[in-house]
């Protein structure tokens, strides 16, 4: 019999509700998996809940009796409902989604220590289906990053090849479905933070329309472009996942859900469907093993019945700069409340208000938090607003009506999710502006709002590795219009099967065995 | 000669909506408990929470916008005001800036330039000698009153004194306490008013600059903090000085102007759209509740009551102000009909009847019919004035009395001159004061009062006062 852990979430799912696998055995595979992490994926697992005392409300005081019943999982995890579609699926969360009781930093150490006295919604949507929380995943610190290298708590290790990273800033996430120690993972994405580590890591990653899942609960960074999605070894599961959590939250003005819900895909053609090709990526920096499976890619739907069109993006070009605007502006305002005054790390706190404001926030943030809080703070800055503030917000635009153009004539637009596979640790490390530029594919699609999936597409050869350097995924962008996840879903479904990428790699694969038990 | 400097003063007025609940979380709204017992994670800004408006907040805004004659914005946007204090648990406050829910209207004379939703800071308290946040030993905070629902009122500078400032804030209070949308209580701080003071010459359409002042917590306080500031702009300038922009703090222990020029004051508040809210759009539905909901408001009624009923200013603005005894008032007129003016109801309402209501320990007032019935027969002269007040206290102490039954059974009616009766007591009173009589003949009008007095104790009030005049005048052969 094949292991449990080799099940893909339904499948898994639908043997648990059968009674054909036992929930408890199936849940403790996967914390065993989980702790047995090699690659620093996780901040917290099940395994950490024996040495936590109950502290539900982050108080520093036991929980009152009846609440933070004990579980598997842990005295303070949210307790999942006995049944659901996903009754007795454990799930890894990224650091950045609150989970009371349960330590959540965002990959700062600004936040070492914080036990947060509520739960996101998204986790609780999974909770209520019967999902239980595996852990929480390591990140660049406050989602900020490309490479997972700006976390507080050390870099996480790309399963593939482990001097290279998993991607960002959901690296932990990413890394664990793709080393197998989770069967599925939350993430967040503002400007690529799914995609780009999924596409890193060989692993599906779904980034819904802005809106389709509620952010209460998930630690801002850049308000109008952070949205949670899942990270799955397939689509059928990515639908899955999507399906719990999306839908209006009263907690969230800005969440509107999607209307009609989700379905899990069947469909296996791809005839009739318009797939537009930005005629921009012709000029666009890209390794050649990723521009070749992008082009194989491109072939095989044609294969499946699909139409090639080609379409033109003229402001994605100027995606990075304006994301690189909006995001840390509203960065150096959601940041601006880890002052010290009411939880989390406090410095200097014999000192006047204003020393204790500055140390604690000279020591608690990291580098590359500290560039964006003062980029920010900049561009909002009387004088310098509409230069910065206002032009981004005008390129904002501009973006999304290229896409509405585009939409106009097909059903999806397709480029690579990054212009390169993993790279080594250190390689980018100091240089800002090219690790800035992982995001040039994902940036234009959060800055749109629309929703977009990394699709495994094949392997290609590190152009920074040497001879015989083995071959490291590499991953497809498929775009759809705002809401409209079921089509995208269905397209990226059969696209999914024609590829056949867990076939072809094989045992490359690393929650396949190969590299997990190497 | 130095040239005469006109005030011209704008206020900032600050008014906590009565909700259930705080502007972006489900706390309850308090005054005077325990702190921090109406806190979560969202009012506490814990990393990940987000805020959802009050949609009762945004009713009684409209509300107040419609009062004011504002413009309603068909899309109104929050923007976040950015700054570090303790009080400010997110760092920046939810307010609106560009795009207000409430645009330009007007009250009484005075013009509105806007007025907009926002959420309270919680309350520090500075441990220590000084009180504030400099040199003191330790700051406590209290997040019970963080997020409260405040709209903020701003005026055009179109007020010409501290007089005037303070008239109109009280005009402005009663408005909004009449909309049932706040407590209005400028000691609980519900109701808080900061004054924009400048002063330029006479006839000069140019604005001087303008100084800040905060912390008048009474209506008294901004009137003296305006005349204070007043007078140091006019006494600087008149030194060839000159003022200096700045936010003054007004200590109403000493009555002194300080300035808080420090740090704390020192902001680029990076002002942008809040990402985590969508624009206010009120239906045709919540317009029209809140139009309908609207009653008739002093200025309107002040107004009302000036054309229509003929009465002057002062009395009309005192009577709608208290919508209680407007109502009142107005079911007098209604019911004394053509019998006397409703100016002669006001007199009657605001003066004789709120003096024997406070003479009797603040009692009820009478019912309308009775009281309508009094000043129908004091206008037809069935009872003197005097021995109309009479019957007042009695209607005071019974609310139900019949007044034509009080008259007779008091024996108030009035003397009139046709029985001689009257022209008897006046023959009396006149031989018992030969003094005041020869001082009368000789030019001495106002001797004639002694006899007056003389002949109204002894008939009880029941005289008139006009007929006992003439009486005396004919008697007296002048």
């Amino acid at each position: 019999m094949a292991e449990l852990t080799d099940l893909t979430v339904a499948e898994a799912a639908a043997k648990i509700a059968a009674g054909e696998i036992s929930a408890e055995e199936y849940g403790a595979a996967w914390r065993a998996a989980a702790a047995a992490d090699e690659l620093n994926a996780y901040l917290w697992t099940a395994e950490h809940a024996e040495s936590l005392e109950p502290d539900w409300n982050g108080d520093g005081e036991s929980a009152p009796a009846g609440e933070g019943e004990a579980t598997p999982y842990g005295s303070n995890a949210p307790a999942p409902a006995e049944s659901g579609p996903l009754a007795g699926v454990p799930i890894a969360i990224k650091d950045i989604f609150t989970t009371q009781g349960i330590p959540t930093t965002a990959g700062s150490r600004i936040l070492e220590g914080y036990r947060p006295p509520y739960t996101a919604t998204a986790v609780r949507k999974l909770t209520a289906a019967g999902a239980h929380v595996l852990g929480k995943t390591n990140m660049d610190e406050f989602a900020m990053g490309s490479s997972n290298e700006n976390s507080g708590y050390g870099p996480v290790l790309n399963p593939w090849d482990r001097g290279r990273v998993p991607g960002g800033s959901s690296g932990g996430s990413a890394a664990a479905v793709a080393g197998g120690l989770a069967p599925a993972a939350l993430g967040t994405d503002t400007g690529g933070s799914i995609r780009q580590p999924a596409s890193l890591c060989g692993i599906v990653g779904l980034k819904p329309t802005y809106g389709a899942i509620s952010r209460f609960g998930m630690i801002a960074f850049a308000s109008s472009l952070d949205q949670c999605g899942p990270f799955t070894r397939d689509v059928t599961d990515a639908a899955l996942l999507l399906g719990v959590m999306q839908g209006m939250d009263q907690l969230d003005s800005t969440s509107v859900g999607i209307e009609g819900g989700i379905e899990l895909p069947t469909r296996e053609d791809l005839a009739g469907l318009r797939f537009g090709v930005p005629r921009e990526l012709g000029e666009a920096t890209l390794d050649a093993g990723v521009r070749a499976v992008f082009e194989a890619t491109v072939a095989r739907i044609e294969e499946l019945g699909g139409q090639i069109v080609e379409i033109t993006l003229p402001h994605a070009e100027h995606g990075i700069s304006a994301y690189y605007v909006l995001a840390p502006a509203e960065a150096s305002s959601n940041l601006a409340r880890f002052d010290g005054v009411r939880y989390g790390l406090r410095e200097a706190g014999d000192a006047d208000l204003v020393e204790m404001y500055e140390t604690t926030r000279s020591v608690g943030f990291g580098p590359e938090v500290k560039r964006r809080i003062m980029l920010g703070t900049y561009a909002l800055s009387s004088g310098y607003y509409d230069a910065y503030y206002g032009q981004a917000q005008k390129v904002r635009t501009r973006i999304a009506q290229d896409f509405d153009a585009a939409f106009a004539d097909v059903d999806f637009v397709i480029t690579p999710t990054s212009p390169s596979v993993a790279f080594e640790l250190g390689a980018k490390t100091d240089d800002p502006l090219a690790m800035y530029m992982n995001d040039f594919f994902t940036v234009p699609m959060s800055l749109a709002g629309i929703p977009a999936i990394a699709l495994p597409a094949g392997l290609a050869a590190p152009e920074d590795g040497g001879d015989g350097a083995p071959r490291l995924p590499v991953g497809f962008q498929i775009a759809a219009p705002a809401f409209a996840e079921q089509k995208l879903l269905e397209a990226a479904h059969a696209l999914e099967g024609a590829l056949g990428f867990e076939a072809a790699a094989g045992d490359a694969i690393p929650w396949k065995g190969g590299a997990r038990h190497a | 000669m130095p040239e005469e400097l006109e005030a011209v003063i704008g206020l900032e007025i600050h008014v906590q909506l009565a909700t259930r609940t705080k502007m972006f979380c489900g706390c309850e709204l308090s005054f005077g408990d325990e702190p921090n017992v109406h806190t979560c994670p969202i009012c506490l800004a814990h990393p990940g929470v987000l805020p959802v408006p009050n949609e009762e907040a945004v009713r009684y805004a409209l509300k107040i916008g419609m009062a004011l004659g504002c413009e309603i914005a068909p899309r109104s946007i929050f923007h976040r005001k950015n700054y570090f204090y303790p009080d400010n648990p997110k760092a920046y406050q939810i307010s609106q800036y560009d795009i207000p829910i409430c645009g330009e209207g007007k009250l009484g004379d005075i013009r509105i330039t806007r007025a907009h939703l926002e959420e309270d800071a919680a309350k520090t308290i500075h441990v220590g000698e000084s009180g504030r946040i400099h040199g003191s030993a330790a700051s406590l905070v209290d997040f019970n009153r963080g997020g409260t629902p405040l709209v903020e009122i701003v005026t055009e500078p179109d007020l010409r004194g501290a007089a005037e400032a303070a008239e109109w804030a009280r005009l402005l209070r009663e408005t909004v306490r009449q909309l049932g949308v706040s407590d209005v209580n400028m000691e609980e701080g519900s109701l808080r008013v900061d004054a924009n003071v400048s002063v330029r010459p006479a006839g000069s359409t140019e604005l001087g600059v303008k100084t800040e002042l905060k912390n008048m917590n009474s209506f008294r306080f901004l009137q003296r903090g305006i005349e204070a500031e007043l007078e140091r702009q006019r006494e600087l300038i008149g030194a060839e000085g000159t003022v200096e922009q700045e936010t003054l703090h007004f200590d109403p222990a000493s009555g002194d102007l300080t300035s808080l020029r420090s740090k704390e004051e020192a902001h680029d508040y990076r002002y942008f759209p809040e990402p985590d809210l969508v624009a206010i759009a009120p239906t045709e539905a919540m317009l029209q509740e809140a139009r309908d909901s609207l009653p008739e408001l002093p200025a309107a009624r002040t107004a009302r009551y000036e054309a229509e009923l003929g009465l002057d200013e002062a009395q009309a603005r005192l009577l709608a102000g208290d919508p209680d005894q407007a109502a009142y008032f107005e079911a007098v007129v209604a019911a004394v009909g053509e019998a006397a003016e409703p100016r002669v109801v006001a007199n009657w309402v605001t003066g004789d009847l709120t003096a024997a209501l406070r003479a009797a320990d603040d009692a009820e007032r009478p019912a309308v019919q009775p009281l309508a019935d009094l000043i129908g027969a004091v206008a037809s002269k069935q009872v003197s004035h005097a021995g109309g007040k009479q019957v007042l206290a009695i209607l005071v102490a019974d609310g139900d009395a019949d007044v034509a039954a009080v008259i007779e059974r008091e024996g108030l009616a009035q003397m009139g001159g046709d029985d001689g009766e009257l022209a008897g007591i006046v023959a009396a009173a006149i031989e018992a004061d030969p003094a005041a009589a020869e001082q009368i003949r000789s030019g001495n009008g106002k001797a004639i009062g002694a006899i007056v007095g003389a002949v109204m104790r002894e008939t009880k009030g029941r005289a008139d006062g006009g007929e006992v005049n003439r009486l005396i005048r004919e008697q007296l052969g002048l």
